[in-house]
C-alpha cells in the first residue's frame, strides 16, 4: 500500500466529503480539518470504516471558545489516530454560543463519552444522542460552565495582572 | 447453577429470591481505592451487577488555570497530573512548548531526558504493580520494591531537589548537567536493580495464590479496549502493541533497542505481566542511553526562553536582557496548534496547545489516559466479585491526579 501523506488523505476525503470541507491547514505536521457541524457524524464514521484512511483510534475531544468570534464561538475538536497508517487527523466544527449543540459520536468510539460529558461540563457544548449527558469533573448543582473566557481566573479587582503581562 | 437446583434456595441468586440487590458504597475514601473514586456498586451476593462511577472530587481546574500561566509555570500543574510518574508529565510539556518554538535539543539533552523517563517509568510500575500484590493480599511485595523506588527518588532529587512533585528539567533541556553523585546513584542502581526486581518479580510471578486470584479478573478484548480508547500497558495487555515511543518517537527513543511486551487476554495478570516486562526493557533503555551518553550541552541554545545563570544576569548585558524578557514575557510565541504526546506511565499523555502568540496558552488541553480508560471500569467489573472489582481498579493503575486534572 503506498505512504498516505497530508496531502493524499486530504484529497480521499474531498473525494466523498467535498463539500462539507469549510477550511483545512497543516498546523505542526497535523492535518486539520474544518468541517461543517451536520454531516461530522457521518464523516467520522466513515473515516473509521474507510479502508484506506482508517482512523481506527479515537485521541482527544474537547471544546476551545472564541468568543470575538460571533456565529462560530464554540469549536469541537476532535484527534483522531490513524494506527495503520500512522497519521494523525485533527477535525474541528464550529458551533454558534445560541445554539452550541453537535451530535454526539458515543456510538462511533465508546471513549468519547466522557470526553464529551467533560466538554459539555466546561464548556456547555451539547451532544446530541449522548446517553448520560451530565456533569463530570464539577459538582452538579454547578450553574455556569467555567471553561468559558467570560469566567476570567483571576480577580477582576486585582491590578497587578493584567493581559500586558501575558502578552496580549 | 439455579436451573439444575430449581428447589435449592443456596444456589438462587439473592435478586430470585427477594428481588433486591445490596448497594455498596466502594468509595470515596477507602483504603482499596488508592485514590479518591466513588463507584456506586449494587451487587448480587457478592456478584457485581451494575456500577456507577463519580470522578471528580480532586479537579484542581488545571486547563483553566493553565490559561493564565506562563509556559514554564504550567511544568508544575503537569507534576499533578500523574504524580507517580511527574517527570514524564514535565518533559511531555516541556517537548510541546519546544515543537511549538521550533527549538533543537541537543542530544545528550535528549539522552539525559530519555534516562530520567524510564526511570520514572520504572517508578510508576513498581508502584502499580505492587499494589496489585497488597490487593491480592501480599503486603510483603509492596515493601520490597520501596527501597528501589526510593533510590529513584533520589536520584530525581539529585537532578532538581524534589522528589514526588519534581517539576524537572525546563523548556529547553535541564537547569544542570548530571552531577558526580547522580552518575554514582545511577551506576549503583543499574547494578543492583535488576537483582532486586528479580526477586520482587519471583515473589508474584508465577506464585500460585496470585496467579489464580488475578488471572480472569477484570479482562477486556482488544477490540473493546481500542474502543474506549485504551493506550498504554492496559492496551497492550489486551493484545495491542501500541506504543508511542515507537510509533512516534519522542527525545531520540528510535536510537534504542527495546521491545514491546504484549499480554492476550486483557486481565489483571496480563495487566502486570506487560508492566512488569517494560521494567526490564526500561532498564535496557537507561543503560543504552547511559553508555552511548553523547557529550554536547545540557540545554538547547534557545536564550529567548531558557533562563540564563544568575551569576551571568549580574554581570553580563545581554544575560539581563534576557532575564528580562523571560520574565516580564516580552518573547514572542508563535501562533498556532501543536499536539505532542509522551508515552506516560498510563500510555499516550497528550497535550493539545493553541497558542494566540500570548505568553500563556490561549488553551491547554491535556490528554489524561486514566480518564479516558477509567470509564470501562463498569463493564468491565460487571459479573465479577466484589475483589476482583478492587483488584481491576489497582491494576487499571488509576491515578486520581491525572484522572480528575
Amino acid at each position: 500500500m503506498e505512504m498516505l501523506n497530508n496531502e493524499s488523505i486530504l484529497n480521499r476525503i474531498q473525494e466523498n466529503y467535498g463539500t462539507e470541507i469549510v477550511a483545512s491547514e497543516e498546523n505542526f505536521g497535523i492535518l486539520t480539518i474544518e468541517l461543517k457541524a451536520e454531516k461530522l457524524h457521518e464523516i467520522i464514521s466513515w473515516l473509521k470504516r474507510d479502508e484506506v484512511l482508517d482512523c481506527s483510534f479515537l485521541t482527544l475531544l474537547g471544546g476551545v471558545q472564541y468568543p470575538d468570534d460571533k456565529g462560530r464561538e464554540f469549536a469541537v475538536v476532535y484527534h483522531l489516530h490513524s494506527w495503520r497508517n500512522n497519521y494523525r487527523l485533527r477535525l474541528k466544527v464550529f458551533v454558534p454560543t445560541e445554539n452550541p449543540s453537535v451530535k454526539s459520536i458515543v456510538d462511533i468510539y465508546n471513549g468519547a463519552n466522557w470526553m464529551e460529558r467533560e466538554t459539555y461540563d466546561f464548556f456547555g457544548i451539547i451532544f446530541e444522542g449522548h446517553p448520560d449527558l451530565r456533569r463530570i469533573l464539577n459538582m452538579d448543582s454547578m450553574d455556569y460552565f467555567p471553561m468559558r473566557k467570560e469566567y476570567v481566573l483571576e480577580d477582576a479587582t486585582r491590578e497587578d495582572k493584567d493581559d500586558r503581562f501575558f502578552g496580549r | 447453577m439455579s436451573e439444575i437446583n430449581e428447589n435449592n434456595v443456596a444456589f438462587k441468586s439473592k435478586e430470585t429470591i427477594d428481588g433486591n440487590l445490596a448497594t455498596i458504597n466502594f468509595g470515596p475514601t477507602h483504603p482499596a481505592t488508592h485514590g479518591i473514586f466513588q463507584n456506586i456498586l449494587k451487587v448480587d451476593g457478592e456478584k457485581i451487577v451494575s456500577s456507577e462511577q463519580t470522578v471528580g472530587y480532586i479537579h484542581r481546574a488545571f486547563e483553566k488555570l493553565a490559561e493564565r500561566r506562563p509556559f514554564n509555570q504550567i511544568t508544575p500543574l503537569t507534576d499533578r497530573l500523574n504524580y507517580c510518574s511527574s517527570p514524564i508529565n514535565n518533559m511531555g510539556w516541556h517537548m510541546t512548548v519546544e515543537k511549538l518554538i521550533q527549538a533543537e535539543i541537543p542530544k545528550r539533552a535528549q539522552y539525559m531526558r530519555v534516562i530520567i523517563m524510564e526511570l520514572a517509568r520504572i517508578a510508576d510500575h513498581l508502584i502499580c504493580n505492587s499494589v496489585i500484590g497488597v490487593d491480592t493480599g501480599a503486603l510483603t511485595s509492596f515493601f520490597y520494591p520501596f527501597s528501589e523506588r526510593e533510590k529513584i527518588y533520589e536520584m530525581y532529587e539529585e537532578i532538581c531537589g524534589a522528589r514526588l512533585t519534581t517539576n524537572i528539567g525546563r523548556i529547553g533541556g535541564f537547569e544542570r548537567d548530571f552531577s558526580p553523585v547522580f552518575h554514582e546513584k545511577l551506576k549503583s542502581f543499574l547494578k543492583t536493580f535488576p537483582k532486586a526486581f528479580e526477586e520482587f518479580n519471583s515473589m508474584l510471578e508465577r506464585n500460585r495464590i496470585f496467579m489464580d486470584r488475578t488471572k480472569g479478573a477484570g479482562p477486556i478484548s482488544a477490540e473493546r479496549a481500542l474502543n474506549y480508547s485504551f493506550v498504554g500497558p492496559n492496551l497492550r495487555a489486551a493484545g495491542v502493541d501500541y506504543d508511542v515511543r515507537v510509533m512516534q518517537p519522542y527525545s531520540s527513543y528510535e536510537d534504542f533497542d527495546f521491545i514491546i511486551p504484549v499480554g492476550v487476554n486483557g486481565d489483571t495478570y496480563d495487566r502486570f505481566m506487560v508492566r512488569q516486562e517494560e521494567i526490564r526493557q526500561s532498564i535496557r533503555i537507561i543503560e543504552q542511553a547511559y553508555k552511548n551518553l553523547p557529550e554536547g550541552s545540557y540545554k538547547a541554545d534557545i536564550p529567548e526562553f531558557y533562563l540564563p545563570p544568575k551569576e551571568e544576569v549580574y554581570n553580563n548585558m545581554e544575560a539581563l536582557i534576557y532575564h528580562f524578557k523571560i520574565v516580564m514575557g516580552e518573547t514572542d510565541v508563535p501562533v498556532g496548534e501543536v499536539y505532542h504526546s509522551v508515552e506516560g506511565g498510563n500510555g499516550e499523555l497528550g497535550y493539545y496547545l493553541i497558542s494566540d502568540g500570548g505568553r500563556s496558552p490561549y488553551r491547554l488541553q491535556f490528554r489524561r489516559p486514566c480518564f479516558i480508560y477509567y470509564q470501562a471500569y463498569p463493564e468491565m467489573i460487571t459479573g465479577m466479585t466484589l475483589s476482583d472489582a478492587v483488584l481491576t481498579l489497582s491494576s487499571m493503575n488509576v491515578i486520581a491526579g491525572e484522572l480528575d486534572a
